[in-house]
């Protein structure tokens, strides 16, 4: 067993002006050298958590530690230990993509030799060689993401805390950022905590996931026992090309229990039943209604929506 | 909440060395400086535009100025350049740095907060040399001031871009909304105008006062004296020391202010 890299005890966040609790007596522990993850809809105070970790907010009350320091009672000792990417406009905009990776190498102690040789490198292995030299300010939001990530690398820290770190990528992209946050985790030992909304995401890279929902953490395990927890339901995703046929005995059964988005109906079922009811649309007079169907084992969404979570924001691509 | 019980580790990871003040300043300077030839070349070349416009509006209006006016209104069109740019501008800078959060970055990095505010204060401040140069040659040789003592340009900027640059970043990084800083820059660049370029024996006793409070009326006079030829190597000196003195208090009131910028 590893011990943890991250401890979180009864940390509560509010901002009084605001009047906002953004987190409620969280507790946490990311084990040493996992890819934890923090799943939940915007607002549901992912960053807030991310922020006070790496000490740039202190909580209103609670305890956290860093690899055996406390941060709450010494906040800059988080950034000898942590390289951050936040969500916020990068410092460094108008400088170009190897400058910004390279400066940040350097402002975290590496000589300037070897903070320029490691950009070369990191820029290479995140495929940013075509833009190295074009400042973030003319990257497109894909682009400047992925440039964010590549500087949040540079010179290498015990723990990686990266927040939403492939929002706006496209898919080849986030897998390099995937693979380069997995190589590190298993060449080095890092612990990775990495805030997403995205299911995909949460699915295909963390070894445990605690799902947020205002303020609260409402699951913590791997994606895949979570899941298994939930039940046998399976998703059924309907939708209509026109108004459902509600005279269909199958349709009116399914209406009472469908969660309905515009044309796009979710029906949650057991297996066996999900699959006769598709049978029966797909062969009977109500299929000439229908635009299109899936049938899938729950996700980390569905986790999220049967322990009462509030909000859809979740991405699903 | 969790599955896995876990214990702490029996000994804290060891902390890494803080990134020294020197090299996180000197990066912190490059970055700065290389965002500024894309962004501050125009503005430079506005605010010296702006300095020489003015001397040339005043060489018209006096018709027969004497020496200590002409020198005093020479060197404070000099220092409006220092003023515009590592005032107003840093101002502006700190203050757009501070709405946007991008002080995180620096926040989250195992560097001296002073050396930051000290290393982007150098930055801006050193973009003023040119400028400060040409309106000083420019106002010389339309006054008929004499060119020997010249070169103290170079230290007047030092010393006025360190004690204003320290005000401009104290009022970027304390001021809640960027469009406060701007205006509180701004008006600190009138009163470096006014204090400045009027020659002290001309102002009222209130603004003569006012005028020793003023950061940069210090290296206004040690450019007047050069301008005038009569710079003594004591006088410059304890000039430029009252600056640096002054510009150590107002770096350090900012540096307080961009600590407390990223806690809020």
């Amino acid at each position: 067993m590893n011990g943890a890299a991250v401890t979180v005890r009864e940390v509560t966040k509010t901002y009084p002006d605001a009047g906002v609790l953004a987190n409620d007596g969280i507790d946490l522990d990311v084990l040493t050298g996992e890819v934890f993850g923090l799943l939940g809809p915007n607002g549901a105070g992912k960053s807030t958590l991310v922020r006070q970790l790496v000490g740039l907010a202190r909580p209103t009350s609670g305890r956290i530690d860093l690899l055996g320091h406390d941060i709450v009672a010494r906040p800059a000792v988080a950034g000898h230990l942590v390289a951050y990417l936040g969500q916020d406009e990068p410092a460094l905009l108008d400088l170009p993509v190897h400058a910004v990776v390279a400066t940040t190498g350097r402002l975290r102690g590496q000589s300037r030799r070897a903070a320029a040789a490691q950009a070369t490198d990191l820029v290479d292995e995140l495929g940013l060689t075509a833009v190295a030299d074009r400042p973030l300010a003319r990257l497109t939001g894909g682009q400047l993401r992925h440039a964010c990530v590549a500087s949040a690398l540079a010179a290498r820290r015990p723990l990686l805390l990266l927040d939403e770190p492939t929002a706006g990528l496209d898919p080849v992209a986030r897998r390099e950022v995937w693979a380069a946050i997995a190589r590190r985790r298993d060449a080095h030992g890092v612990t990775v905590v990495l805030v997403t909304h995205n299911v995909i995401e949460a699915e295909a890279v963390l070894d445990r996931v605690a799902i947020l929902d205002r303020g609260r953490v409402i699951a913590c395990d791997t994606p895949g026992r979570l899941k298994a927890a939930l039940s046998d339901d399976v998703r059924l995703d309907l939708v209509w090309r026109l108004e459902p046929p509600y005279g269909d005995p199958t349709v009116a059964a399914l209406a009472e229990r469908a969660v309905v988005a515009g044309r796009r109906w979710t029906v949650r079922l057991p297996v066996e039943q999900a699959r006769a009811a598709l049978g029966r649309l797909t062969t009977g007079a109500a299929f000439a209604s229908l635009d299109d169907f899936t049938l899938a084992t729950p996700s980390l969404e569905d986790v999220y929506l049967a322990l009462g979570g509030g909000d859809d924001d979740l991405e699903r691509a | 909440m969790t599955d896995t019980s876990v214990r702490a580790p029996a000994v804290a990871a060891a902390v890494g060395g803080r990134t020294s003040w020197w090299a996180t300043a000197d990066a912190v300077y490059r970055l700065a400086l290389a965002r500024g030839r894309i962004a501050r070349g125009p503005l430079l070349f506005v605010a010296t535009l702006q300095s020489v416009g003015i001397l040339v509006l005043l060489r018209g209006v006096v018709r027969h100025p004497d020496l200590a006016t002409s020198a005093a209104v020479v060197a404070g069109g000099s220092v409006l350049v220092v003023a515009f740019v590592a005032l107003n501008l840093l101002a502006q800078r700190f203050g757009a740095m501070r709405a946007s959060r991008s002080l995180d970055y620096f926040a989250a990095l195992p560097v001296p907060a002073s050396a930051v505010v000290m290393g982007t204060a150098a930055s801006y401040a050193t973009f003023t040399v040119p400028g400060a140069l040409v309106t000083a040659v420019t106002g010389a040789a339309m006054f008929g001031l004499p060119f020997g003592q010249l070169w103290l340009v170079v230290p007047a900027v030092v010393a006025s871009g360190v004690a204003l640059s320290g005000v401009g970043a104290a009022l970027g990084l304390s001021l809640p909304r960027v469009e406060l800083a701007t205006v509180a820059g701004q008006l600190g660049m009138t009163a470096v105008l006014f204090l400045g370029l009027i020659p002290a024996g001309h102002l009222p006793l209130v603004a003569r006062g006012l005028r020793q409070a003023v950061p940069s009326t210090y290296a206004v006079d040690v450019l007047a004296a050069g301008l005038r030829g009569s710079a003594t190597p004591g006088g410059v000196l304890w000039r430029v020391a009252a600056s640096l003195a002054y510009g150590a208090v107002t770096l350090a009131i900012a540096t307080r202010a961009f600590r407390r910028a990223v806690a809020g």
